[in-house]
């Protein structure tokens, strides 16, 4: 079974690259755009708060759940990388995970504790989503520039930072717009039409920086024939920017059409750049010092994780979707009962 | 600072943290099903409002065994990198499944449990809730296999000094594993049973004599009788089992110096590793030859076989090993005489009303006695097997992370005050949610009147 596809020791690693690309990809659109909720909230009314919480509630576990994922998967396939990412990345990595304490025990304490308490609670939502997303655009912004710290680095780790947190915002916003009505709503489109542009320079920084950290994708973008592959990457991004700007232009429209566009074509734009991403740093995993073929952990041991994978992952596609369903339409108010 | 302690050190409050809410989400979420499946069956609303209590409970544990837990997946790769690069072939697998079979069933299904009692049929809501309950069991099963498999590893081969998994059996089933996870699915249990009786105490005292108050009363007082014979059977045979596999640990737990027969029982003592010898000894001749070997004469390995030749010591640090050791079986001894003692008083169905004052006050102060003991059986296992991280495979010293002191203190000292502060957020919330409810009688409101004036329903909640 192994030798199906040829040498395991090369098809394996990059099934698992391909897995964890798509592991926090997913991450990033879901936990996104509960991290841009939570972003968002200091924007909106007490009433309003409720229903953005609502709006969340039920998927906020199972989206934070693809970070574990991701993380996981990066520890099982390629543990040599995990542990040269994760300590150079310590301090970011640390605020990342407070924030997300945080984020996630303000959600139940807001409502548990005592009432006094509500509004240290909704602090500590926002301060977390902050925290988390701020942290995940700077370790991004590292992770581009190569891992090495110079106040180049860190320069451009602080722009991405920003970006991705408007980002992030962005996305959140785009889901309140399909999964809020009335007043919540039109303000939603606001906040989306005012992330756009965060969006959009997000893309750009990166873009830019990336060849011109790395001779090697300089070449992989700017040479002959891997400019056609890369080339739908950008028509295609500027042609949903250009949809998205007139979509929210419009909104909200009568019966309530159009109000899940927002959402999607943003996910399309996520899935742009982050494509655009990883055929960049393909084949390495630690940016030009570490291939996934050198990170990857023993075939016998890859084998079994994979054949789980692909039994459980139809699974779990699976109860997503049966979560999704019984809680999709409008979010109102969530009940124990 | 040196890096390795203060790395141990935040490695130590990082689990003991997130083992907190593990500990009573397991087990609740069966409880939880029990109360379901009583309000199925008997259509009694005092069920269904334990449902509705215990649930947000469940909820807010949940929530901070998840976020707690993401941390200790960065763990391994922030402070101990040297782990995964020396058996991450074993333990990338065991983690992967928990990952696949577990996380992601308790995530999906946790949002139908908690917020979909209306929108789904019932036998979908009763599906879900077991389904959670499962899955957290289930994490509980992936996690101790590894947690075991690095006190007591089999079934590989060690191949240029990284370990290939050769049984993937003889991993799963190693020798530790089936004494570890019973042992810590009653633990789970005994705490939630604990916890159920406490906070049911605590609304008594405050003067809530509703029906659901005594049925959980009632319930988390037998539920602990009849976990705590079991559980410490269940101990003597995993102290039985650590004795053949690392009797190191074992001579430890009992502060026993001298290899020999008729060993002591000491019940305490101040262990001196310096001089090599316990202080104010109080000890029962014989009795610890009795337990470990069932016999008056049986011979006991002793701390001092585990020296070299050199003077290095190779045993674990007794001092913390004993004393952890002696708060957890004391706090079994005192479970055990709690519950049992009260199920005498409640017999013949009066209930809680046949317990004295005494034992209501006494259930309240031992709410939280199963977190006290889970922890302290935990320092027992894990320090005991010190200095390794993987027995015979792989020392602590040898795994942890090239980051700088400074680094990882200021880390510590962020997550020991995010610790703290909430661990007081969750007990000051789970003894306001107990005061409301035994204020308005319900937690709850009826959905048709809302009157904003007296509690307001929130989204959530
Ligand atoms: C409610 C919690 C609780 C209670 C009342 C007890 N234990 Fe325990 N004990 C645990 C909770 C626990 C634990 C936290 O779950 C541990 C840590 C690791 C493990 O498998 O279980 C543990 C470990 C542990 C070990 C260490 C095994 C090893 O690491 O190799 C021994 C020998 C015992 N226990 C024995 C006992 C005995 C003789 C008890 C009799 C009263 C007892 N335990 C009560
Ligand atoms: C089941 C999964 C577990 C795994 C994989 C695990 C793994 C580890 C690792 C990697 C260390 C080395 C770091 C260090 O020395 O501090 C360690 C030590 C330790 N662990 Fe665990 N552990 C587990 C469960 C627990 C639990 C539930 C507790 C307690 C509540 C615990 C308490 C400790 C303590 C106190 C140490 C420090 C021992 C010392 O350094 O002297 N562990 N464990
Ligand atoms: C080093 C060891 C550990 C790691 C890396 C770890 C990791 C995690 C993670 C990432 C989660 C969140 C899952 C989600 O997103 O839903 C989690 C939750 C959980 N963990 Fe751990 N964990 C460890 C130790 C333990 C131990 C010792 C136990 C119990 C014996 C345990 C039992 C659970 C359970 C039952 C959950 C479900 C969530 C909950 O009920 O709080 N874990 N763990």
């Amino acid at each position: 079974m192994m030798n199906l596809f040829g040498d395991p020791a090369i098809w394996l690693p990059f099934a698992f690259a391909v897995l964890m690309g798509i592991s926090i990809l997913v991450y990033v659109v879901l936990d996104g755009f509960d991290l841009g909720v939570g972003l968002l909230f200091p924007f909106a009314e007490a009433d309003e708060r409720d229903r953005m919480v609502a709006s969340i509630g039920p998927f906020w576990d199972a989206n934070e759940t693809w970070l574990v994922m991701a993380i996981g998967i990066l520890l099982v396939a390629f543990p040599v990388a995990h542990g040269t990412i994760l300590t150079a990345l310590y301090l970011p990595v640390a605020v990342m995970l407070i924030g997300l304490i945080l984020r996630g025990v303000a959600f139940e304490f807001r409502v548990k504790a005592p009432t006094r308490h509500r509004s240290a609670w909704n602090r500590a939502f926002f301060a977390g989503s902050l925290m988390a997303s701020l942290s995940q655009g700077f370790m991004l912004g590292l992770y581009v520039t190569g891992l090495v710290i110079t106040p180049a680095t860190i320069a451009f780790g602080i722009l991405t930072a920003l970006f991705l947190t408007v980002g992030y915002s962005f996305i959140g916003a785009s889901w309140i717009i399909a999964k809020a009505e009335g007043p919540l709503q039109r303000k939603a489109v606001g906040w989306a039409r005012g992330g756009i542009w965060g969006v959009l320079f997000g893309i750009a920084a990166i873009s830019m920086a990336t060849p011109l950290v790395s001779g090697r994708i300089w070449d992989k973008w700017f040479s002959f024939p891997s400019i056609l592959y890369l080339s739908p990457l950008p028509i295609l991004s500027g042609v949903l920017l250009y949809l998205l700007w007139r979509v929210l232009q419009r909104l909200p429209l009568p019966g309530d059409r159009w109000a899940w566009a927002p959402f999607t074509i943003g996910t399309g734009l996520f899935m742009m750049a982050f494509g655009g991403l990883a055929y960049s740093f393909y084949p390495y995993v630690v940016p030009e010092r570490m291939t996934i073929y050198e990170a990857a952990s023993a075939p016998e041991s890859l084998i079994i994780i994979l054949v789980g994978a692909l039994i459980v992952l139809p699974i779990i596609a699976a109860y997503s979707i049966l979560a999704y369903t019984v809680f999709r339409g409008k979010a109102t108010q969530l009940t124990y009962y | 600072m040196d890096p390795l302690i203060l790395s141990r050190i935040q490695f130590a409050a990082n689990i003991s943290f997130h083992i907190l809410f593990p500990t009573i989400t397991i087990a609740l979420g069966w409880v939880l099903l029990f109360f379901k499946l009583r309000f199925n069956r008997t259509g009694d609303e005092k069920w269904m409002d334990a449902y509705r209590f215990w649930v947000k409970v469940f909820a807010l544990s949940f929530a901070l065994g998840v976020v707690s837990g993401i941390t200790m997946s960065f763990q391994f790769g922030t402070n101990w990198p040297g782990f995964m690069e020396v058996v991450g072939n074993v333990a990338g697998p065991l983690l992967a499944y928990e990952i696949m079979t577990a996380f992601f069933l308790e995530a999906a299904f946790l949002g139908i449990m908690l917020f979909g009692f209306r929108r789904v049929p019932g036998w979908l809501h009763t599906t879900a809730t077991a389904l959670v309950a499962f899955g957290t069991t289930l994490s509980a099963f992936w996690i101790l296999v590894l947690n075991s498999w690095m006190h007591t590893p089999a079934g590989f081969e060690l191949r240029d000094g990284v370990v290939h998994a050769t049984d993937w059996f003889a991993i799963i089933f190693n020798p530790s594993m089936p004494y570890r996870l019973v042992h810590m699915l009653l633990a789970s249990g005994l705490t939630v049973a604990f916890l159920i009786a406490g906070l049911s105490a605590l609304r008594w005292i405050w003067g809530d004599r509703g029906a659901e108050v005594r049925a959980t009363l009632r319930f988390g007082a037998i539920m602990g009788a009849v976990l705590i014979p079991m559980q410490i059977l269940a101990g003597d045979f995993h102290g039985l089992n650590t004795l053949e596999h690392q009797p190191a640990k074992v001579a430890a737990m009992e502060g026993n110096w001298e290899t020999q027969s008729r060993v002591p029982l000491v019940l305490f003592a101040i262990p001196d590793e310096e001089a090599r010898e316990n202080r104010f000894e109080v000890a029962i001749p014989g009795m610890a030859s009795l337990i470990l070997k069932h016999d008056f004469d049986g011979v006991v390995p002793g701390l001092n076989d585990f020296v070299t030749e050199g003077g290095v010591v190779e045993h674990p640090p007794v001092a913390p090993v004993f004393f952890a050791f002696r708060v957890m079986v004391g706090l079994g001894l005192a479970m055990l005489a709690l519950s049992w003692s009260a199920l005498w008083f409640m017999r013949r169905k009066r209930g809680i009303e046949g317990l004295p004052n005494v034992y209501i006050y006494a259930f309240a102060g031992m709410a939280f006695s199963g977190w006290v003991a889970t922890l302290a059986g935990w320092y027992v296992t894990e320090i005991g097997r010190q200095p390794w991280l993987v027995t015979g495979v792989l020392t602590t010293a040898e795994s942890v992370a090239d980051v700088s002191g400074g680094m990882v203190l200021s880390t510590l000292l962020a997550y020991l005050a995010v610790y703290a502060l909430l661990t007081a957020a969750y007990l000051g919330a789970l003894t306001y949610l107990a005061r409301k409810a035994s204020h308005g009688g319900r937690t709850t409101p009826d959905p048709a009147p809302r009157d904003a004036g007296i509690e307001i329903m929130t989204p959530a909640e």
